[in-house]
């Protein structure tokens, strides 16, 4: 019972934040509550308003409107340095006239803890992130890796309730970077604490969240699971900034039984599943990943679209074929390259049809 | 850049903008106070009657400037005719100081090119060896430049030990050792803005010109001079506009035939021909010369930076 | 390839031109430090190696007129400069991290006014500033004069020592904690210091140098080494003058120097990495 009621407690609630920058507006009015002990993720293109909100949380800059609670009370007003949420910078901020252990110190003892307690909490941190011996270093002696994760013990030492980290792994080269993944999901469920993550990076979100809200131009777009989000795309953005898609242009002929018949040009037609805001006679797009999609050269039961294979690109654990529709637009399809003994591969040219299981394509509401 | 006009990390920020005022206030008392109230009230000076003596009598003069521009003969009763004498002084001055900033250009552009294009470990000691001299006291530096230039001095004592003259040059109190004077006294001005703007030019454009057939020479003149002007004229101004005012130069290596500004306005405060409100027009005559330059300049930069 | 590459870079003639600037600027200088230790009286001829004159700088006849000179110079320089680095430092402070405000591009043309003004005018606007408040000319005089124009020679360096430092520093302290007292204390401050050094040693250098302002403001009765030597260069310039401006050429070197070494010292600040 305890557990399930932990589950429910809100860390951060953010209440109709706004915030503008003279006529312009980097937050529209976003509402959102981030769990406690929840690895949550703020995932969008650059200029989205991640890094804003991020900012707003940790007390850097100010809300235009709107409220923000840490466990209940509210914070909007309280400066970065009364607030018990601690950052780890995008590029550490390490200070450089400083050790590791004096760094590591640092909020401990500006929080009030005497030298002792500093000088305890920072070698369990640094015992933490596996530092223990750079200790006396200079944070310009130690590699971009090492100085991340000194970051990280740092804004953890003075046992904040909520951590921020803002793109903390873009300075890394690429197999650091995913080998940090798993570390630092292992650190926060040990911490136990609550970690707000911004990244542009869609893999790292996928691989590390609890939950993920996919922001863009200054507004939520949505809010879930990384299943949720990849397997059920509110919108067109959300679709086409997570993973690889077919968007196709389409119009809603028909509604039956909870079922859309859409029409997607040169008499195809698709069957999928009614979405909440999309009537007949709408036009909308239709979202289907190219790893859902089979290729065939008669055609099966249920969606079998008819058309001509235009090239097959070879990408290592996949090939993609491209395929033209008769009389209709391109679809891309992926084949694993895992079992491929069950599948053709078909050459340029030869006719072709692609084939969905049920509830592979998903209507997007805008 | 995520976050867009968010983003932090701009050194430029308000971390402190509660305390702004009173941290700039300081600046603002001494500079306003001792400097610019100062200038303010030279202004005022210059439109003040003489008192003999030095000093100023508080009473609306026009005197000064008629004094420096028109000629009203002995006893100030004849027909006004244009006054040359004062008007050479700044003719001659602005000539001097613009063949010092010549040789600065004729030495200074291939220095700093060469320093620019040392290897990065080295560049720093170059520019430090060039900028060593200027930190030493511009008094002691004319002094030296003297001691070398005189008639029994070591240049001609080398130059005859060599063999290259049969007797001294008489080279102290000309115009050319007061343009050597101030070439000397500036010369790590021309250097460091044209090496600035060396170092940071990129070379893939003189490789893209000898690519296209062009010479070095002209890779220089079409490519790498149109690209680093900025810093040419940087350099230039930072000779020019010191050379104009200064005062050591002309007074110990020109003598009194090779008289300049500076040597003028001194005069007007020192000497017994005190004149304050002349010698407060005559500074104000400068500083507007040295704002129309600077301004020019500035424009010229503008411009510059659009192409 | 490589030297193909060298070659697109390398003018002829370039090289000796630097070299033939650098004994422009040091021959000089040089000259005048060895004919100090000229045991000849005349200046003219060398007669060996001797110290005779820097001896005489100190008990020679001139020596109490030297010594005075000497005190008033770098006493005024000390103060000078400190005085100049703490209204430099704050004035950094307020101009790189008070936001954008109106008369920020004043404040600036204000802190760089002496480097505009020329100097010979700035030495007339103040000598007729403190004559019209009838102030009498004096020690006080040159110090004020010289915290004056100095300011914009500490700001110099500090300015640019503060831009590279990313405010991100400041943020982390208080995001651990810190007040914005302590984040200037413990981080700020520690992180410009070399620039601060610098600032107080080009301050220091700068007003022991100066010989215009000073012989506007310095009023009767009162020299400082450069007036001094000014004063006795007309007369012709002397073994013992050489010998002291050869001390005077000394101590600027030694502490543009040091100056050049702090600056390289400090902390590293690390470049932000990535996209940004």
């Amino acid at each position: 019972m305890a557990i399930v009621e932990d589950r429910n407690i809100i860390a951060v609630d953010v209440q109709n934040a706004v915030k503008r920058y003279g006529s312009f507006t980097a937050l529209k009015t976003i509402s959102l509550s981030i769990k406690d002990n929840e690895f949550f993720t703020l995932l969008g293109p650059s200029g989205c308003g991640k890094t804003t909100l991020l900012r707003i949380i940790g007390g850097f800059e100010e809300l235009s409107e709107g409220a923000i609670s840490l466990f209940g009370d509210e914070i909007a007003k309280l400066p970065p340095n009364k607030r018990p949420i601690n950052t780890v910078f995008q590029n550490y901020a390490l200070f450089p006239h400083m050790t590791i252990e004096e760094n590591v110190m640092f909020g401990v003892e500006m929080r009030g803890g005497s030298k002792a307690e500093a000088r305890q909490r920072a070698s369990e941190m640094l015992d933490l992130v596996q530092l223990t011996q750079f200790a006396s270093r200079k944070p310009s002696q130690l590699s971009g890796g090492q100085q991340q994760r000194v970051a990280l013990a740092r804004a953890l030492a003075p046992e904040p309730k909520v951590l921020l980290l803002d793109e903390p792994l873009s300075a890394l080269d690429l197999k650091l970077r995913q080998a940090m993944r798993y570390e630092l999901k292992e650190i926060q469920r040990k911490a136990g604490i609550t970690f707000i993550f911004v990244t542009h990076d869609q893999e790292e979100a996928l691989t590390m969240s609890d939950r993920i809200a996919v922001m863009s131009s200054g507004e939520l777009q949505q809010l879930g699971t990384a299943r949720e989000i990849y397997e059920s795309p509110h919108n067109t953005f959300v679709a086409d900034f997570i993973g690889e898609t077919n968007l196709l242009e389409v119009s809603v002929d028909a509604l039956s039984g909870g079922s859309a018949t859409c029409h997607l040009g040169g008499g195809h037609e698709l069957i999928c599943d009614e979405v909440k805001g999309v009537g007949v006679g709408a036009k909308v797009h239709l979202s289907i990943r190219p790893e859902r999609l089979t290729l065939s050269d008669t055609p099966m039961e249920g969606a079998s679209l008819s058309g001509v294979v235009r090239d097959n690109i070879y990408i290592g654990t996949d090939i993609q074929t491209i395929v033209d529709l008769n009389e209709g637009p391109q679809m891309v399809i992926r084949t694993s390259n895992s079992d491929r003994g069950n599948k053709r591969i078909f050459e340029p040219r030869s006719p072709v049809f692609v084939n969905m299981e049920k509830g592979a394509a998903r209507l997007l509401a805008d | 850049m995520a976050g867009g006009a968010a983003s932090g990390g701009k050194a430029q920020t308000d971390t402190y903008k509660e305390a702004r005022t009173l941290l700039l206030l300081p600046s603002w008392l001494v500079l306003g106070f001792f400097v610019l109230i100062p200038v303010f009230m030279m202004l005022i000076y210059s439109f003040l009657t003489k008192e003999f003596r030095g000093g100023v009598i508080w009473e609306f003069s026009l005197a000064a400037y008629d004094q420096f521009f028109f000629d009203r003969g002995l006893f100030g009763d004849d027909a006004p005719s244009i006054e040359w004498t004062y008007i050479n002084i700044f003719w001659r001055s602005i000539w001097q100081a613009g063949a010092a900033t010549i040789f600065a250009l004729l030495i200074g552009f291939p220095t700093a090119y060469f320093i620019a294009t040392r290897p990065p470990n080295s560049r720093q000691m170059w520019v430090f060896l060039v900028t060593i001299p200027y930190w030493v006291n511009l008094l002691i530096r004319t002094v030296s430049m003297k001691f070398l230039l005189r008639d029994q001095g070591p240049l001609n004592d080398f130059l005859m030990g060599i063999g290259i003259v049969d007797s001294p040059i008489h080279i102290i109190n000309t115009d050319f050792a007061v343009q050597l004077g101030l070439f000397y006294s500036y010369l790590p001005f021309m250097v460091l803005p044209i090496y600035a703007a060396v170092e940071r030019y990129n070379f893939s454009l003189s490789e893209a010109a000898a690519d296209l057939y062009a010479s070095k020479w002209q890779t220089l003149r079409r490519v790498l001079l149109p690209a680093v002007k900025p810093g040419v004229i940087a350099g230039c101004i930072l000779v020019f506009v010191p050379s104009l005012g200064s005062f050591l130069a002309p007074d110990l290596l020109g003598g009194a035939k090779n008289f300049m500004i500076g040597s003028l306005i001194e005069e007007q405060f020192k000497g017994n021909a005190g004149n304050w409100p002349f010698g407060a027009a005559a500074s104000m005559i400068l500083l507007s010369l040295v704002l129309i330059v600077l301004m020019l300049s500035a424009r010229q930069q503008n411009k510059g930076e659009g192409v | 390839m490589a030297q193909a590459g060298e070659d697109i870079k390398n003018y002829p003639g370039f090289m000796p031109i630097t070299l033939f600037c650098l004994v422009v600027l040091y021959a000089p200088l040089l000259v005048v430090m060895i004919y100090s230790f000229n045991e000849s009286k005349s200046i003219t001829v060398w007669q060996g190696l001797s110290f005779k004159w820097y001896v005489d700088v100190f008990v020679g006849p001139e020596s109490a007129k030297f010594k005075e000179a000497a005190i008033n110079s770098f006493s005024i320089a000390i103060v000078a400069a400190l005085a100049a680095t703490a209204i430099a430092t704050s004035a950094a402070t307020g101009m790189l991290r008070g936001g954008s405000f109106r008369g920020r591009g004043f404040s600036f043309g204000l802190i760089n006014l002496p480097l505009i003004v020329p100097e010979i005018v700035t030495a007339v606007a103040t000598l007729i500033f403190f004559s019209a408040i009838d102030f009498e000319r004096g020690y006080l005089t040159i110090l004020v004069a010289h915290i004056a124009f100095c300011i914009p020679f500490a700001y110099m360096p500090i300015a640019a020592r503060m831009q590279g430092i990313e405010d991100t520093y400041e943020q982390a302290a208080m995001d651990l904690y810190a007040n914005k007292t302590q984040a200037f204390r413990l981080v700020l401050f520690p992180l410009m210091l070399p620039g601060i050094v610098s600032g107080f040693i080009l301050a220091f250098i700068i007003s022991l140098d100066d010989f215009i302002i000073t012989n506007f403001v310095k009023g009767a009765g009162i020299e400082t080494l450069p007036t001094a030597i000014f004063g006795a260069v007309k007369q012709g310039i002397k073994p013992n003058i050489m010998a002291i401006s050869t001390m005077l050429l000394a101590v600027s070197i030694v502490m543009v120097t040091i100056s050049y070494f702090v600056g390289k010292s400090g902390d590293k600040l690390k470049q932000p990495p990535g996209e940004k």
